[in-house]
């Protein structure tokens, strides 16, 4: 069985927990925490029992436990980090993930925070302890782009992508699109429908889809980006006018991230397409295409966000993770 | 582009009528015949524009006709790219905006779709700019991006077709 810690309970932490539960993966957790709480038990935690506290009380486990302890003394083979992501700082995440790395423990997260701010550091840090540090689930949810990087488009150059990384913007688009309704009217549709936050900002500004595309261009290109390099324009100050007139030519708009190495481009911004590009895709999908010299063109679609759809990212590498490195019993 | 033809009495005309059929708009015809060619063949030198991505039909057309193509200049090619422009698009003196692109010499604008809702909102327009190669082209979509920042307007582009 593969030992793993959890951190961080909330939407993707419970998708992760519940499928570990379910499933029979080889997996077992020994260690999980939330922000108040924590838990260890190195034959294996009782997952629904903790969950039914985290719903009744708020917190999963003993309040003189945290996080940092858990990840600290621990029992476990790899840490999976998915606490919110803190675009500022990355913290207290790149804190966990550092210890955890330091103890030679594979790590995989699902916060963008870290990887986008600290990913030279994080990954040289992994590399000097012989482990594995995986963050499929940072970049378009459920779609597998990084394991299509490494292994699928192995030997290939990537000379390009673009993307529609954010599920929310696509979705406002879609709506502002298909009714003809106001940036205002579709945001607060969006927010109903539990696809937007109370502050969007940081959704509707391309700052979500500007930090994947750091992600991206980082992981494929290891050129040390950060967000102040990414030319970024929101869709906020888009008008039912804008779409109607692409409409009337048969385009639509999408907000589109796209990173062209040779041409200096690394760009988040609204964008005019042909309705049957491939990269139109509706409501919250995620899509990228990457540009290869063997392969060409690639496009990925799935969905972007999702307890259950982030868990199968997390899944995905954690079972990497297991086949590469630990013994399977 | 430069054909080669039969000389004989429709052989024009039927060269012709692919470029049109592709949606062509002839600008020149200039033939002459050279006397140190045979008798029977013809050159055409003719002046198009082709909207994109149309050339290869033209082509394959031209070729059932029977007729040789010598030389196609791709400089001569238009190239056409529609942007929208967000924002107070008329305070901001569109014919201005629309004057910065005309007086490059190597791009115009051809065509302008308009919606004002109200004296105080924002005023949305697309724009389709024609040049004359790809790269006047980029020379013009670069003026209009820095005017737009100069007049804080919102510029929609074209996603580029993948290279």
């Amino acid at each position: 069985m593969m030992k793993v810690a959890l951190i961080g309970l909330g939407s993707v932490g419970k998708g992760v927990a519940g499928v570990i539960a379910r499933k029979d993966l080889g997996i077992t957790i020994t260690g999980i925490a939330d922000s108040k709480s924590g838990c260890v038990e190195p034959d294996g935690l009782d997952i629904a029992n903790l969950l039914l506290n985290k719903s009744r009380n708020g917190y999963c486990g003993d309040r003189e436990i945290s996080a940092a302890d858990v990840i600290k003394k621990a029992d476990y083979d790899a840490l999976v980090e998915v606490t919110p992501t803190n675009a500022l700082t990355g913290e207290p995440a790149i804190g966990y993930i550092k210890t955890a790395l330091i103890r030679k423990k594979h790590v995989v997260t699902s916060n963008k925070g870290p990887i986008a701010l600290a990913y030279k550091e994080l990954h040289a840090l992994a590399l000097k302890n012989g482990v594995a540090l995986r963050y499929e689930a940072t970049v378009a949810g459920a779609v597998p782009v990084m394991h299509t990087l490494e292994h699928g488009l192995a030997g290939n150059e990537i000379l390009a992508l673009y993307g529609v990384l954010n599920g929310t913007c696509n979705y406002i688009l879609t709506r502002m699109a298909d009714e003809g309704l106001t940036y205002e009217q579709a945001l607060m549709e969006a927010r109903e429908m539990g696809y937007a936050e109370a502050d969007p900002t940081y959704d509707v500004q391309g700052i979500d889809a500007a930090i994947k595309l750091v992600i991206l261009a980082n992981t494929i290109w290891g050129n040390s980006i950060g967000l102040n390099d990414v030319d970024r324009t929101g869709i906020d100050l888009l008008t039912p006018d804008a779409l109607r007139l692409a409409e009337d030519e048969g385009c639509t708009i999408r907000l589109i991230a796209e990173a062209i190495p040779r041409k200096h481009i690394l760009r988040v911004s609204p964008r005019i397409l042909e309705k049957n590009h491939p990269l139109v895709v509706d409501g919250t999908l995620n899509a990228l295409t990457l540009e290869t010299d063997m392969a060409k063109e690639i496009t990925l679609i799935g969905r972007g966000a999702g307890s259950t759809e982030t868990a199968s990212a997390i899944i995905g590498d954690l079972l990497f993770i297991q086949d590469r490195y630990v013994q399977r019993t | 582009m430069k054909l080669e033809m039969k000389d004989s009495p429709g052989q024009l005309v039927a060269a012709l009528k692919p470029m049109s059929e592709v949606g062509g708009n002839i600008i020149a015809v200039i033939h002459q015949r050279e006397p140190d060619l045979d008798d029977d063949t013809l050159n055409v030198q003719i002046v198009l524009e082709l909207p994109e991505g149309r050339l290869e039909r033209l082509v394959a057309l031209l070729k059932e006709q029977g007729v040789h193509i010598q030389r196609i200049g791709e400089e001569r090619l238009l190239y056409k790219r529609t942007v929208i422009l967000i924002g107070h698009l008329m305070h901001t003196d569109l014919s201005d905006t629309v004057d910065q692109i005309d007086s490059t010499g190597f791009a115009e604008v051809c065509e302008l779709a308009m919606s004002m809702p109200a004296v105080h909102e924002r005023s949305t327009s697309r724009i389709t700019i024609k040049a004359v190669s790809k790269h006047d082209m980029e020379a013009a979509l670069a003026i209009l991006r820095r005017v737009s920042i100069q007049k804080s307007l919102l510029l929609i582009e074209p996603l580029e077709e993948i290279a």
